[in-house]
């Protein structure tokens, strides 16, 4: 299936219209029906210009060129996501976590970045590597079993991938007291998801900002499902109502809409780099995919739930509202349908020409400075390798 | 000043000091470092002298304190932190092992992290529970993390030098009975190898091992053992990893005895480490099989119990008198 042909498929069903928007729900409000700040609408319609007056008018002049970047981000991310699926399907990967319908959140937020800002992601942030310029076939390394991740952070300020959940937050506070202490123009985004948001360590970011009012966002894609647990499981309260409780404002975001994250994201930076320190922004939205490719979702949750999603897609409501303003044409889509293909055959053809690391690579890198121990067991291994050499040999 | 007779708290205190003269990227941050100076008084003064925005009172969360520790070190600062007591250190546990131990080889090289943690460890002080453990073997297992524990005011000052100018992460295990033993620094000294074992006392008829605490205790022991006699040779180890064992291998090749020492629980500890290299290096030189003498395989016990616990002169006489035996 290729991403245009996804995209351009009618929802199955449509919601009532425009939602009431506001930012404040009350705890125990449903998950089905949460309130949330929302700009453009799953028909493709643009509201909340009164409700939203204050994260509106941080899209307010954008330009049909810069929406028809949004909207090329998010199919190339979605093309190049269905890419990494197709090879891990091939046997080219060991795995992969897909991010398959949370295009908007991570493209709407990743796009609100500055080039001095800093990223830190889960793994599943593809989006929002994408947006921060760093080499999408970087990202497939760790996935193919090569390294575990290796990218230069600072090349990108994006900084590596991390696994166990809700570490990253506390480094992205960190790195925000640092920006602060330098008295840097900067602020910090730290990603986690709806499961991470149990963590202590997002409890300890959370108090560890809110107390030294560090520039950091926390950006929580809500995606409903944590593998096979959902949000019930997490909490009682909307996630971004947590905030609260830290002394620091919380913002719930459609988070397949990607006007909406754009906007909401920009306001939460901006506030941080004026010295309003942190804010948390949970980006309601839904894993369409597997929690990665090993996962198998038939277990644990009912098709009906992702065909409700699916009346939601991040991209067809942006693709519904081009068109309908007439801010890209037929030549455009074509264009980039061309466009996406090349991206998936450039992905392909460099993951399989990837080569596997050097044996000696397991020692590599353990110590800045050195280590006695490392030192001699690489010679233990390099005399043991040799004794094989030595055998062909004779 | 160059040298100076002051208690090891004092000298590691000092050494912060210099390194926060010297380096605007050095940090201090823990629980109590700033107005009150530390439970121990390690810090005492810093935040007067160099302000809150570099002698850091952080909240009561010590994964909090080392993942933003982390954080601050990608942004280009060189924290030193402060975990209250050795046995507080595992909610960071995790901090430390999967994310600070392992940054450097993940990024290939491309990131470096140099954090020091520091941790009061050992007992001897009458203390309660989770406030006397030796879990620095928990430490050293760990690739990607350097172990290091001085004995003494000098080690105590210039190791730490070291171990903040190193780019690696550092475990600063400060043996906390001995804070208040005195001994001279010379601060304008040029300092040896910072994962260097050293002679403290010479020797010829057995190798007496151990770090942090126990020096003092193996030293005592070989003076004991003088008087019967009894030549003993001390070597004060000072780092966990890497451990020099090259200096052991001289050590035993000249006496043909090893007998190790440490408060932490033999089980699995530095000494099984050092017993099993020192026989596949010295095998034909040893006279006895490598004692280990230590902490039980049991939780720290009631401080009414720990001199039971602790490896003292006589325990550590008897292992030299088993080994002398064989």
């Amino acid at each position: 299936m290729t991403v245009e042909s996804t995209a351009a498929r009618k929802p199955r069903k449509r919601s009532t219209g425009a939602r009431k928007a506001s930012p404040k729900a009350s705890p125990g409000a449903p998950q089905s029906e949460p309130e949330l700040v929302q700009l453009l609408t799953p028909e493709g319609k643009r509201v909340g210009h009164a409700e939203n007056a204050v994260y509106d008018e941080y899209v307010a002049g954008i330009t049909p060129e810069e929406l028809r970047g949004l909207y090329r981000d998010m199919v190339l991310t979605r093309r190049f996501d269905a890419e990494a699926t197709s090879l891990q399907r091939q046997g080219e990967l060991g795995l992969w976590a897909s991010l398959l319908g949370q295009e908007a959140a991570q493209i709407g937020s990743g796009r609100a970045t500055r080039p001095d800002d800093y990223v830190f992601p889960t793994y599943r942030e593809h989006g929002v590597a994408w947006c921060r310029g760093v080499d999408p076939t970087n990202l497939l390394g760790m996935f193919r079993g090569v390294n575990h991740g290796g990218w230069d952070p600072n090349s990108n300020n994006f900084h590596l991938y991390t696994i166990v959940i809700g570490s990253q937050t506390l480094h992205a506070t960190g790195y925000a007291m640092g920006l602060a202490k330098d008295g840097a123009d900067a602020a910090v985004i730290a990603y986690f998801g709806d499961g991470a948001s149990s963590q202590g360590d997002v409890a300890e970011s959370f108090t560890f900002s809110a107390v030294y009012n560090a520039p950091v966002v926390f950006f929580c894609q809500n995606n409903q499902w944590a593998i096979s647990e959902p949000t019930e499981k997490q909490t009682r309260v909307p996630l971004y109502q947590r905030a609260q409780g830290y002394g620091f404002p919380g913002v719930r975001v459609d988070g397949n809409d990607v006007l909406a994250c754009l906007a909401v994201t920009r306001w939460a930076l901006e506030r941080a780099r004026r010295g309003e320190g942190p804010t948390l922004v949970e980006a309601f939205t839904y894993r369409m995919g597997a929690h990665t490719t090993s996962d198998d979702p038939t277990r644990y949750r009912l098709d009906d739930e992702r065909l409700a999603w699916e009346a939601k897609d991040p991209i067809l409501r942006l693709r519904t509202y081009l068109e309908s303003e007439n801010h890209a044409d037929e030549g455009f889509f074509a264009e980039l349908e061309a466009e996406s293909e090349a991206l998936g055959k450039r992905v392909r053809e460099r993951v399989r020409a990837m080569p596997d690391p050097d044996h000696f690579a397991i020692f590599e890198n353990v110590y800045a400075d050195g280590h006695a121990l490392v030192d001699e067991e690489r010679a233990q291994f390099a005399a043991y390798q040799a004794s094989f050499a030595d055998g062909e040999g004779a | 000043m160059a040298v100076e007779k002051m208690a090891l708290a004092k000298a590691i205190n000092e050494s912060l000091r210099t390194a926060l003269e010297t380096d605007p990227k050095v940090l201090i941050m823990g629980e109590d470092v700033g107005k009150l100076g530390g439970v121990f008084r390690v810090t005492d003064g810093l935040q007067k002298d160099f302000g809150e925005d570099r002698v850091i009172d952080t909240p009561l969360a010590e994964s909090g304190i080392v993942g933003t520790a982390i954080g601050l070190a990608l942004r280009g600062y060189r924290p030193v932190v402060e975990i209250q007591f050795d046995g507080f250190v595992f909610p960071a546990y995790d901090q430390i092992v999967t994310q600070l131990a392992k940054m450097h080889a993940r990024s290939l090289g491309k990131v470096k992290l140099p954090v020091v943690i520091r941790i009061p460890y050992g007992g001897g002080i009458g203390a309660v529970e989770h406030h006397s453990e030796s879990p620095e073997a928990l430490f050293a297992h760990v690739a990607g993390l350097k172990v290091i524990s001085p004995s003494n005011s000098s080690d105590a000052y210039w190791m730490m030098q070291q171990a903040i100018q190193s780019d690696d992460p550092v475990i600063f295990f400060e043996p906390k009975r001995r804070y208040w033993d005195k001994g001279e620094v010379d601060t304008e000294a040029i300092p040896g190898q910072l994962h260097k074992a050293r002679v403290v006392r010479p020797g010829s008829d057995l190798t007496l091992v151990a770090y942090g605490p126990m020096v003092k205790v193996c030293v005592e022991a070989a003076a004991a053992a003088q008087e019967e006699g009894k030549s003993l040779e001390v070597l004060d180890l000072r780092s966990m990893s890497p451990i020099d064992f090259d200096s052991v291998q001289t050590s035993v090749e000249k006496t043909g005895r090893l007998v190790v020492v440490h408060e932490a629980p033999v089980f699995l500890g530095t000494g099984a480490e050092i017993a099993a290299r020192i026989t596949e290096r010295c095998f034909y030189h040893l006279e006895a099989p490598v004692l280990r003498v230590g902490g039980y395989h049991a939780p720290y016990p009631p401080a009414r119990l720990e001199e039971e616990y602790l490896p003292g002169l006589d325990r550590v006489l008897d292992a030299v008198d088993r080994s002398l035996a064989y």
